[in-house]
């Protein structure tokens, strides 16, 4: 029953497969609480589909319904199509990688077993179970020579990446992340994120991402449900749209502050139109500089990258730019960035205009205020809450 | 009257053949029942911590038990298993030992920490095999400690079977008194202390060996201590 789904990578393009359906889903506790209540959404295949909401609006809960740590008391949970409760619960919870908050390793194993466990339990053989855990220790950005501690001789960002690891061991098409970066301070936990966005453009696995942290959801997420107390779902949307277009004020205010800035970091910046004629290479003459109407230029060397802003009212008479004083500049890479970056670029720059360079950091152009006013106008049309 | 010395030497060399058989009586009568108990412990340990309306009830038995006076315990026993055999000291030692060890299993298991009896879970572990693979090697330390302390106490509880008239390095305690000779008691005293010693170095290094993963932190917890 489970073999449909479990094991080898997916194919590409088989986009149908390894989705995973709530179906007006229900928990109700013996004590009468009802963590979840009629709970219907789809995580798509291959995308990070995120649930954050305040403590205690029944996430956990949700999660654990997937891989039947918990059953639900009404409605269905369906893998590509077939209901989880038809699944012997070992078999299906083989075919899932689950990571929580505190890692969960075992203490008395050491990391590369810890890692083959599933593997294990599959019944592979030793020598190949561990093969597997070793190359993905490296897959994680941890080193081999780690393979041999046991879990409390590790860090708790080194344990976390233990964690995601052991998870990915059996190659299993589904990941459940229960608050996974929580417990390590920021810049770990920022680090881990990029890690997996990383790991996730290579895998394309279908996870399902628990966290109470907005920021982390709105980074992480393909799709992002915000569930209210008592297990409702507020809205089920992109982090763009969640973030222009709040579905109600809890919703509104949960996103909490600087909500129109945030978003612009899901607008791209490559629609932003250049001015190539605000560019003068240091070789260049001050005094023939000094002609044109522009208050400010940017100066670039011979490779075309920037070095910086000059003044036209504080050029010489005489001499080349490269002998005057360039000002500090702000960039952004077009293409890539968004029209945050782009903004950004603008504010760190004396003249408030932003210069685009390439991938390469060349000099493509500059996006000017006017320019920028004219995109944020544009962006301010695409918000609706 | 001449002092009677404290430790006669040449007496030790006289006796040493007697001497090393009731070292091994001591060690036979103390050993078993230690090891029957924690076979017996186990399961009433995971009981215990499987269905907690047990554990209290069973822990409630035991430390009656352990309360019993042990002379009192071996002299009821005499009509049921003999007077002076080994039988009638070591069934109450074993009920000793259980006393210890059934709360050492139960706390064990306790000490898995819930984070990762869930992560097993996750995984697609059976029950039995989270037991047995996640669970019980778990509490190895936590264990280790409980049996460390009924080691030690079964050691020394063998001599009072003395009174009883089998019990060990007990019987020199007796043949000392009874003859005003100290050189008996003395040998004794050392005797089983060293014992004891042995007996818990070699836990220690199993624990070291077994439990390579556990920190100082939870190799120093142990449990109960003491003798009836
Ligand atoms: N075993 C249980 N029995 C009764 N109620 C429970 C049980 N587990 C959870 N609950 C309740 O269900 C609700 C949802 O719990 P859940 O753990 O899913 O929340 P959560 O969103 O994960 O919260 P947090 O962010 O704090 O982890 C809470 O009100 C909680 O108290
Ligand atoms: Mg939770």
């Amino acid at each position: 029953m489970g073999r449909l789904w479990q094991g080898g990578r997916a194919p590409a393009g088989d986009q149908g497969l390894r989705m995973i359906t709530f179906d007006d889903v229900t928990k109700r506790y013996p004590d009468g609480t009802v963590a979840v209540d009629g709970l219907s959404l789809q995580a798509p295949s291959g995308e990070i589909t995120v649930f954050v909401g305040p403590s205690g609006c029944g996430k956990t809960t949700s999660l654990r319904m997937i891989n039947r740590m918990i059953d639900a008391t009404g409605g269905r949970i369906l893998l590509d199509g077939v209901d989880v409760r038809t699944i012997d619960p070992p078999t299906l919870r083989r075919g899932i990688g689950y990571v929580i908050q505190q890692a969960g390793l075992f203490p008395h194993r050491k990391i590369v077993d810890n890692v083959a466990t599933v593997p294990y339990l599959l019944g592979w053989d030793r020598r190949k179970a561990r093969a597997r855990a070793m190359e993905l220790l490296e897959r994680v950005g941890l080193d081999p020579k780690l393979a041999g501690r046991y879990p409390f001789q590790l860090s708790g960002g080194q344990q976390q990446r233990v964690g995601v690891a052991r998870a990915l061991a059996a190659d299993p098409p589904v990941l459940l992340m229960d608050e996974p970066f929580s417990a390590v301070d920021p810049i770990v936990r920022a680090s881990l994120q990029d890690e997996l966005l990383r790991l996730q453009a290579e895998l394309n696995k279908t996870i399902v991402f628990v966290t109470h942290d907005i920021d982390e959801a709105i980074k992480l997420g393909d799709r992002v449900a915000v569930l209210r107390v008592g297990g409702r779902l507020a809205q089920l949307a992109a982090p763009a749209e969640l973030l222009a277009d709040p579905a109600d004020d809890f919703v509104r205010e949960f996103l909490g502050r600087d909500r129109g800035i945030r978003r612009l970091s899901f607008i791209p910046g490559d629609g932003l139109r250049l001015r190539t004629d605000l560019t003068v290479p240091a070789s260049a003459e001050a005094a023939s500089a000094r002609g044109t109407a522009e208050p400010w230029l940017v100066v670039v060397d011979a490779d075309g990258r920037p070095l910086g802003w000059v003044a036209r009212e504080d050029l010489p008479d005489s001499g080349t730019l490269a002998g005057v004083p360039a000002a500090p500049y702000g960039a952004f890479v077009r293409g890539r960035d968004s029209l945050r970056s782009a903004l950004d670029a603008a504010l760190l720059s004396p003249s408030g205009n932003a210069v685009a360079v390439d991938g390469s950091g060349r000099v493509e152009g500059v996006v000017t205020r006017q320019e920028l006013d004219a995109a944020l106008a544009r962006a301010a049309e695409g918000a609706r809450g | 009257m001449a002092e009677e010395p404290l430790v006669r030497w040449d007496w030790i060399g006289r006796n040493w053949p007697e001497i090393l058989e009731l070292v091994a009586d001591n060690v036979v009568m103390a050993l078993v029942p230690v090891v029957v108990g924690l076979l017996v412990a186990l399961p009433l340990g995971l009981a215990g911590a499987r269905w907690r309306w047990f554990y209290q009830p069973a822990v409630g038995v035991m430390n009656v038990v352990y309360s019993l006076p042990s002379l009192a315990v071996f002299i009821v026993l005499i009509p049921i298993t003999g007077l002076a055999t080994r039988t009638t000291v070591m069934v109450p030692l074993v009920f000793y030992a259980m006393a210890v060890l059934i709360p050492a299993v139960v706390d064990g298991l306790a000490s898995v920490p819930d984070h990762v009896r869930q992560s097993a879970v996750a995984m697609g572990f059976t029950p039995l095999r989270r037991l047995l693979a996640v669970e019980l090697p778990i509490a190895v330390p936590v264990v280790l400690a409980g049996l460390r302390v009924a080691t030690v106490s079964s050691v020394s509880l063998v001599s009072v079977g003395a009174l009883v008239g089998r019990g060990g390095l007990g019987y020199l305690f007796i043949d000392g008194w009874q003859r005003q000779f100290p050189t008996p008691i003395v040998v004794g005293i050392v005797l089983v202390v060293l014992l004891a010693g042995a007996a818990d170095l070699l836990l220690v290094l199993a624990q070291r060996w077994l439990t390579p993963w556990a920190s100082a932190r939870t190799a120093a917890r142990s449990g109960r201590r003491g003798a009836a």
